[in-house]
């Protein structure tokens, strides 16, 4: 009971980061714009939100930073494939790389740490947040554990994580807002003959994807860990994609596949080199290419078709 | 995807346009430099002194650039069919599986010209089909080539680890390597061609490989544009469904591509692996994968661009190591940098200069405007 409580939590934990980037490539994606540059962003993100809370002592100013600098790749983004028409992919994978060097050349430069940023105490970091009552039910069986352990004791960012979930599902499918942004992604030019922007509703999209990636760079490095590590994010983003594909593209499929994804990582770490009845010891990169295997059978539309955004990866041209 | 511009007469189109997206890549990075307190034009020399002040330097240069040739080819290919491949890093990684069974089954059995072109088959063969899964899932089953490609480049790290920490290691080794090839597993080095120009060099990476390297560059050209497969590959990229009405077959056509993009990219390995490091070691891959997206791209997929894109990329690969003993806070890192301004300016954002490119030869010479220039879509 305790090991599967504690991997439950470590399961949250772990699942935070892809949830937010997963959701952040919802808004763009949906609205007609592939991001490849999930990873980039939020690495980025991730590296300003520690440098900014290292500097500034304030976490609060770190995730600020994070967002900023997310926002400016997003928008980046958005200036080559919205309104110059570029490639998205290609334009995606300039920004992942992008990122990938720039944190670690201005880490160096700044910090002269082999590319990390200092390690973040007290107001610096986000704390965990004990939620009411957490320490009471504690010892009440079942559901005391659950409660204190599993969804109490984490980070503000990890509740905002979850409740954007509920919100997306809103903003997209109850709002004025939502209906626009996936008929932009659909048929963009129906929504341009309904005179409404198709440029501007792409911007918005991409500046939530970027505030998103953003948040989930400053848990990365100002929440989870205390610091920034270079290459922390180690393919998250990718994973986040493919989880983004996994749930077809909406809320709460991404929040279960976000979280079957984290589980893998939590129990890759948790059952590290341990044996197990009938098939002996499971090799730990097995393990961990398990998301990629199961995108890639995912995608290969054995467990159900995803289909993408019918207007996605295309630039939409006003008139010839 | 039809360009929503006006035709560019061929120089602006390749050599013009290139050029000002390479500088503008590079006037940015130069701003990297700044930021972290050095001097852009002091680099730059470094740079070139580094690359080029010395005949290992040279050597160098011409080493590194060897395996993005082989990995620009790769993307260049796929390019031209429509396709963006991004596996070429996982291909040549698990290219490098196929140059170490050949190397570590036959270094005591055949002389180096043996094993060469057994490695050559090994590595191609293994990258073929690494290349070819995500293909025929694309073909035959819709899934994005893109994503899968990227998800297979996961896999394959996953997959050498495990294998270079397992099964191929040495038993009483502790490094996660093959164990060294004996002699008649290595490629002769290239030394004594530098030597021929003057230059007096101790020793430098650069081997046979690099000559595989230009003879696969003249054969890509030959598919591209002297093939009926290459006819078939472009028409497919121009156009899917106009291919599809001439009678090509759709699967058959991205699978092909993709298998010689694959080849190419695995054959990547064994630069390194055969020809400098002589035993498989993790991570030798190093990015180069990804090195070739960016060399495509400024080489407008075109085999003659992309051999001075990947010696420019070898450069700075070679110049960048020289830049860090004098520079501490510049390292290696500044090339990823390059390369993503490089993606960006040359690749994303290749229009950008196009509009008033036009209107300025228009004004000039409006004559020059009339004259048709290929045309290529990546993805």
């Amino acid at each position: 009971m305790d090991t599967l409580v504690q991997l439950l939590d470590a399961t949250v934990r772990v699942s935070v980061p892809l949830l937010l980037a997963c959701l952040a490539g919802l808004y763009s994606e949906r609205s007609g714009v592939f991001d490849i540059g999930l990873e980039g962003k939020m690495l980025a993100g991730a590296f300003a939100g520690a440098a900014a809370a290292a500097a500034f002592g304030s976490a609060w100013i770190g995730l600020s930073a994070a967002i900023l600098v997310a926002v400016f790749l997003a928008l980046v983004h958005g200036f080559a494939s919205i309104t110059h028409r570029g490639n998205q992919i290609v334009s995606g994978v300039a920004i992942n790389f992008i990122a990938a060097g720039s944190t670690i050349i201005l880490g160096q430069a700044w910090f002269r740490q082999g590319g990390r940023t200092p390690s973040l105490a007290g107001d610096a970091r986000f704390q965990t947040i004990d939620l009411p009552g957490a320490a009471a039910v504690s010892d009440v069986p079942v559901l005391g554990p659950i409660y204190s352990d599993i969804i109490s004791g984490h980070s503000i960012l990890v509740y905002f994580a979850f409740f954007m979930v509920p919100f997306t599902w809103w903003a997209l499918f109850r709002t004025r807002f939502g209906l626009r942004l996936r008929a932009v992604g659909e048929n963009p030019a129906a929504v341009d003959t309904a005179g409404i922007s198709v440029t501007w509703l792409r911007y918005r999209a991409v500046i939530i994807t970027g505030i998103l990636t953003g948040v989930a760079g400053a848990y990365l490095s100002v929440a989870q860990n205390a610091g920034f590590v270079k290459d922390m994010t180690a393919g998250k983003g990718f994973i986040a994609l493919a989880a983004l594909i996994f749930a077809k593209w909406k809320p709460v499929p991404a929040m279960f596949a976000c979280l079957l994804f984290g589980f893998l990582e939590a129990s890759s770490i948790r059952f590290q080199g341990m044996d197990w009845p009938l098939v002996g010891r499971v090799p730990v990169q097995l393990i961990n290419a398990l998301p990629f295997v199961l995108t890639v059978i995912l995608l290969a539309g054995f467990i159900g078709r995803a289909i993408p955004p019918k207007a996605g990866g295309v630039a939409y041209v006003k008139e010839r | 995807m039809a360009t929503p511009y006006a035709k560019l007469p061929a120089w602006a189109d390749y050599g013009l346009i290139p050029l000002i997206n390479l500088f503008v890549a590079f006037a940015v990075a130069g701003l990297v430099v700044l930021l972290v307190g050095e001097s852009p034009v002091q680099a730059a020399t470094l740079l070139i002194k580094g690359a080029f002040g010395s005949g290992a330097g040279i050597g160098y240069t011409l080493y590194y650039a060897t395996s993005f040739i082989f990995t620009g080819l790769a993307v260049a290919v796929a390019f031209h069919c429509g396709l963006f491949n991004i596996g070429g890093e996982g291909q040549a990684y698990v290219g490098g599986l196929g140059v170490a069974i050949v190397c570590l089954s036959f270094d005591s059995v055949f002389p180096w010209w043996v094993n060469f072109p057994l490695a050559i088959l090994g590595s191609a063969a293994i990258g073929a089909f690494w290349a070819m899964i995500p293909a025929i899932l694309q073909a035959k089953r819709g899934s994005h080539i893109v994503i899968t490609t990227i998800m297979f480049n996961f896999i394959a790290a996953s997959l050498m680890v495990y294998l270079l920490v397992g099964p191929l290691k040495p038993m009483n080794s502790m490094a996660p390597q093959t164990r060294t090839f004996a002699q008649d597993a290595w490629l002769p080095k290239l030394d004594w061609l530098l030597e021929m120009f003057g230059a007096t060099i101790r020793s430098t990476p650069l081997n046979l490989s690099f000559v595989l390297a230009l003879v696969m560059a003249v054969v890509v050209w030959v598919l591209i544009w002297r093939t009926k497969l290459g006819y078939e590959i472009r028409t497919y990229g121009f156009s899917p469904k106009a291919a599809k009405y001439a009678g090509i077959g759709e699967a058959r056509i991205i699978v092909i591509t993709m298998m010689i993009s694959g080849a190419l990219a695995g054959m990547m390995a064994l630069n390194p692996v055969m020809g400098d490091q002589h035993r498989l070691q993790l991570d030798f891959v190093t990015g180069a994968g990804f090195v070739g997206i960016a060399v495509a791209l400024m080489g407008r997929s075109h085999p003659a661009g992309i051999v001075p894109a990947a010696i420019l990329f070898g450069m700075l690969y070679q110049g960048g190591a020289e830049i860090s003993f004098v520079m501490p806070n510049i390292s290696r890192d500044m090339i990823v940098i390059i390369q993503g301004l490089v993606i960006l300016f040359a690749g994303a954002l290749e229009h950008m200069f196009r509009p008033s490119l036009q209107a300025a030869l228009a004004s000039l010479a409006p004559k020059s405007m009339g004259m048709n220039a290929a045309k290529r879509e990546g993805a």
